[in-house]
């Protein structure tokens, strides 16, 4: 991060819709420190907001898609990435970028999450992980943990989470990243790289939710959890893991530029099939 | 560019919800929260326009604006 003059000058209005702001969040939330990076990725890049398509589905996360000017489909829960799919099967030049939260991504999404890894299609998914559902009040999710508490675990859970960066490298995603929000410039590079690479891109950002998994497990304000992802997390192979291997990695653990793309091999069969014709 | 200096800070109130993450990682304790819970800069003088406070503004609600040092107002 920054430390002293950042001389980059953003105009990030020119993607939102202002007529929607203030947004939905609640004070704090990690979703709208996630939002800004975006945008500030989309501006770095210099990319033609209607040749981006957004997808989300449902939660406090897929509102994303409602505040920026690209084009944008709000979905269902958890289906984002097969309309997604859809979208750039039918004009593989767009950018599809889908916002999700952990729930929408790995609890009801998660096949949907698996098989697009799986085909390698050049979509990007930014996984909004705040370890709980908190549009519906604060359930636990795939991703809540072993021993944290929740509306629906009072006592604390009993399941394991999964790990999004080894679950999306062991499904075929060829681009897997991590950061956080505490991160914000990190993140704004790692989306931008997620977006120029060319097949399925899985960029994982920790998010405070303040009001329901802060809360139930006493994690403090919006500031003392984003002091904590500082805490807790190290770049990849960092030293410090040495003496403790709890602390989890950040940055980019899988960046294959060789993996066949969905979209070009279908094009391949359209090709094959069509032979003799035209 | 020629050497930058602090402009101004851009502060939306209606779309600052005080939440004070801009004010807790803020380097130089430039900003406050005042008693309707928005931040200000206080003390912009101290400002290094690292845009920390920008850039972890999950309202997207402060900008830091920079002008080169020989530029007017
Ligand atoms: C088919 C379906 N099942 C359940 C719901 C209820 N529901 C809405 S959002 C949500 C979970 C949201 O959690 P997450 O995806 O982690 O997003 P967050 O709100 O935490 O950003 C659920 C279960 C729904 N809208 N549709
Ligand atoms: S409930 Fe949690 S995730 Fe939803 S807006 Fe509030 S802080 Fe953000
Ligand atoms: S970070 Fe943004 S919303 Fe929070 S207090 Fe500062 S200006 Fe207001
Ligand atoms: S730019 Fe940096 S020093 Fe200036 S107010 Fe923001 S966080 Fe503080
Ligand atoms: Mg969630």
């Amino acid at each position: 991060m920054p430390k002293t003059k950042y001389d980059k000058e953003y105009n990030v209005k020119q993607y939102l819709r202002e007529r929607f702001f203030p947004h939905i969040w609640c004070p704090g939330c990690g979703h709208g420190i996630v939002l800004g990076s975006l945008l500030r990725a989309v501006e770095e890049l210099g990319l033609d907001p209607t040749e981006i398509v957004m997808t989300s589905g449902i939660g406090c996360s897929a509102r994303i898609s409602g505040y920026v000017n690209f084009h944008s489909l709000h979905t269902i829960h958890g289906r984002a990435l097969a309309f997604a799919t859809g979208v750039k099967l039918s004009t593989p030049k767009l950018n599809l970028i889908v916002p999700m939260g952990d729930g929408d991504a790995l609890a009801i999404g998660g096949n949907h999450f698996i098989h697009a890894a799986r085909r390698n299609i050049d979509i990007t998914a930014i996984v909004m992980n705040n370890r709980i559902y908190g549009m519906t009040g604060g359930q636990f999710s795939p991703l809540t943990g072993y021993g944290q508490k929740a509306t629906t675990a009072p006592y604390s859970t009993i399941d394991n989470e999964f790990d999004v960066v080894k679950l999306a490298t062991a499904a075929g995603a060829s681009f897997v990243a991590r950061s956080t929000t505490f991160h914000a410039t990190e993140c704004i590079d790692l989306i931008k790289k997620a977006i120029s690479h060319k097949g399925f891109s899985v960029v994982e950002i920790f998010s405070q939710c303040p009001t329901h998994y802060g809360r139930k497990n006493k994690k403090g304000d919006a500031s003392n959890m984003m002091e904590l992802y500082k805490k807790t997390t190290v770049p990849i192979g960092s030293k410090k893991l040495e003496q403790d291997p709890s602390l989890i990695e950040r940055g980019i653990f899988v960046d294959n530029k060789e993996a066949p793309e969905y979209c070009d091999e279908y094009e391949k069969i359209i090709q094959t099939a069509m032979k003799g014709r035209a | 560019m020629g050497k930058l200096k602090l402009k101004e800070h851009l502060i939306g109130r209606n779309w600052c919800k005080g939440c004070g993450i801009c004010v807790h990682f803020c380097p130089k304790s430039v900003l406050e929260l005042d008693d309707e819970d928005k931040a200000v800069a206080v003390r912009p003088e101290d400002c290094i326009y690292c845009k920390l406070c920008e850039l972890r503004c999950p309202d997207l609600a402060i900008e830091v604006k920079i002008q080169k040092e020989d530029e007017n107002e």
